[in-house]
């Protein structure tokens, strides 16, 4: 619910966007004097896909997100867009597979990509889970991440069950080894060691945002915007978790 | 040689002799090559052996007498699994090449895919480098194609499968798999009834490259044979860049989701006809 709340919370008196999948909140709003669009992605217990009922990014989110994003492109304005990301993960069933979900996602991804290449700011807000494909769909692609600091915030690419299945560990010993493998981890001070946010944020009530916790985010969103210089991601380099990233592409550009 | 060539299966090679099997005799050059010992700094600390190239070979040459950047991806390495050293080097040398294009050298890109997606040893980072190398396609792919070949036996999974969805065009073999998620997580996340990970023949009517071709996901649907993958790339890099690319028909897609009654478990005729309707 946090995404949802997040958003109701930053959207307030802006113009909703219609023709989406219910999962799917966009709106065209401001930000100071700044107009943006603001993309979340919710629970829908409606859903028509009963794997992504839970703020899953499944089929439709994924198409849907595609459509979002290419919309604000098409306004030739390069408006700012504001990713909301509070997904738990991408769906996980029969439908999904065989429907090809992987090509939803890619549509999503593909569109954000397209936004930030045209010139439009793309930011991330994290305010809840940003797991694995969902993330790459909705969020990953930004010019700049922002995390809220809290237990609840955290990026990875696994489920802790299934990632203890895959790799052949209990739950207690990937929680062991995660402690100290900082890219194994689930919290977010272990995340933003590898350089990938841009900022982190406290805030008084991430549930149920405050007015002086909506300004400050706010504030937050409008100076990652200004900070904006770049198209691609290069921004994230550079962090000495992540030393290797850029090790590997100083050799490539040598041997060119 | 090209006699030898001929015979050979696709899938039974390496990354590094499929790399060479593409290019202009001759033309192979390998960045940053396992001499170099650019190694994992994360797998040893977790008692995994690292491999030297990390799994990923980077080749520059030639096709067709034009230039070209092949990253193949070894699936016998933990699974193909891209970790953050692996994933930098496909993301670099993508990243390279749309800068070559920039300056009017017109490098394009072939994708060999055999890979489960992130390596959970190196969780957030493998995501990361993911993230990298899908907005590097997006970009290279404004000037020239961007090539993915998914030809079995691993298949292609994870944050990868989004990557095959991105390229320009994707050929696939009767050995290749494609899909968002591994059969043994949608088993974990979503029960046994929905997903039986033991069940061969169904994740392959599926998830399989004939279905995967058949139902409009795929591009080409070629033979495990080392000359028709060959001249198949060749043959689509001549093309250029699509007029219509898969990921951008959210219209077309959207509109089939709705047609689709979800109600019933779905099987794989269902999928061919909903997609292979006639295109808008």
């Amino acid at each position: 619910m946090r995404g949802l709340q997040w958003f109701n919370a930053l959207s307030a008196g802006a113009t909703p966007v219609e023709g989406l999948p219910d999962s799917l909140k966009v709106a065209d709003g401001v930000l100071g004097e700044q107009a943006v669009r603001f993309i979340a992605v919710v629970t829908d217990p409606q859903n028509r896909f009963p794997r992504a009922r839970n703020g899953e990014v499944g089929l439709l989110e994924g198409w849907g997100l595609a459509k979002a994003v290419d919309e604000a492109i098409a306004r030739g304005d390069k408006r700012p867009i504001i990713a909301i990301v509070d997904v738990p993960s991408q769906a996980y069933g029969r439908r999904e597979e065989a429907l090809g979900i992987h090509q939803a996602l890619a549509a999503a991804a593909d569109s954000y990509a397209r936004a930030r290449l045209a010139g439009h700011p793309v930011i991330a807000l994290l305010v809840g889970k940003a797991m694995s494909g969902a993330f790459l769909a909705h969020g990953y692609q930004a010019n700049r991440l922002i995390a809220l600091r809290d237990p609840g915030v955290m990026v990875h690419a696994m489920g802790k069950a299934s990632a203890a299945r895959v790799t052949l560990r209990s739950v207690e010993e990937l929680e062991a080894l995660a402690a100290s493998v900082p890219p194994m981890a689930y919290d977010i001070e272990s995340y933003a060691s590898l350089g990938l946010l841009w900022e982190t944020l406290s805030v008084s009530q991430i549930e149920q945002p405050t007015p002086d916790d909506v300004a400050r985010v706010s504030d937050c969103l409008l100076n990652a915007i200004k900070d904006v210089d770049g198209r691609d991601l290069s921004s994230r380099l550079g962090a000495t978790n992540r030393a290797a990233s850029s090790h590997v592409r100083e050799l490539l550009r040598e041997q060119w | 040689m090209t006699d030898l060539l001929n015979k050979h299966s696709f899938v039974e090679l390496g990354a590094r002799q499929r790399a060479k099997a593409l290019l202009d005799a001759g033309s192979f050059r390998e960045l940053i090559d396992p001499f170099q010992r650019v190694m994992s700094p994360w797998l040893s600390r977790q008692g995994v052996v690292p491999q030297a190239d990390d799994g990923v070979v980077i080749a520059k040459g030639s096709i067709d007498g034009l230039p070209v950047v092949i990253a193949a991806i070894e699936g016998n390495f933990q699974g193909g699994s891209l970790g953050e050293v692996g994933g930098a080097k496909i993301a670099g040398a993508l990243e390279l090449a749309a800068e070559d294009n920039r300056k009017g050298l017109p490098t394009r890109a072939v994708l060999l895919l055999e890979t489960g997606g992130v390596r959970l040893q190196e969780a957030n980072l493998g995501l990361a480098a993911i993230a990298d190398i899908h907005a590097a396609i997006v970009d290279l792919r404004q000037y020239q194609p961007v090539i993915g070949v998914v030809a079995g036996s691993v298949g292609c999974f994870g944050g990868m499968s989004i990557a095959a969805g991105l390229c320009s065009y994707l050929v696939v073999t009767r050995e290749a798999r494609l899909g968002l998620n591994g059969p043994q997580v949608i088993e974990q996340e979503a029960g046994l009834e929905e997903y039986d990970s033991r069940d061969r023949p169904f994740i392959w009517s599926l998830t399989g490259g004939e279905q995967r071709f058949n139902s409009g996901l795929a591009d080409r649907y070629v033979a495990d044979d080392v000359a028709q993958v060959q001249q198949t790339v060749t043959a689509l890099l001549q093309q250029g860049v699509p007029t219509q690319q898969r990921s951008r028909q959210a219209e077309f897609y959207l509109a089939r989701l709705a047609e689709l009654d979800a109600t019933p478990q779905i099987d794989p005729a269902t999928v061919r006809a909903l997609y292979q309707g006639e295109r808008s």
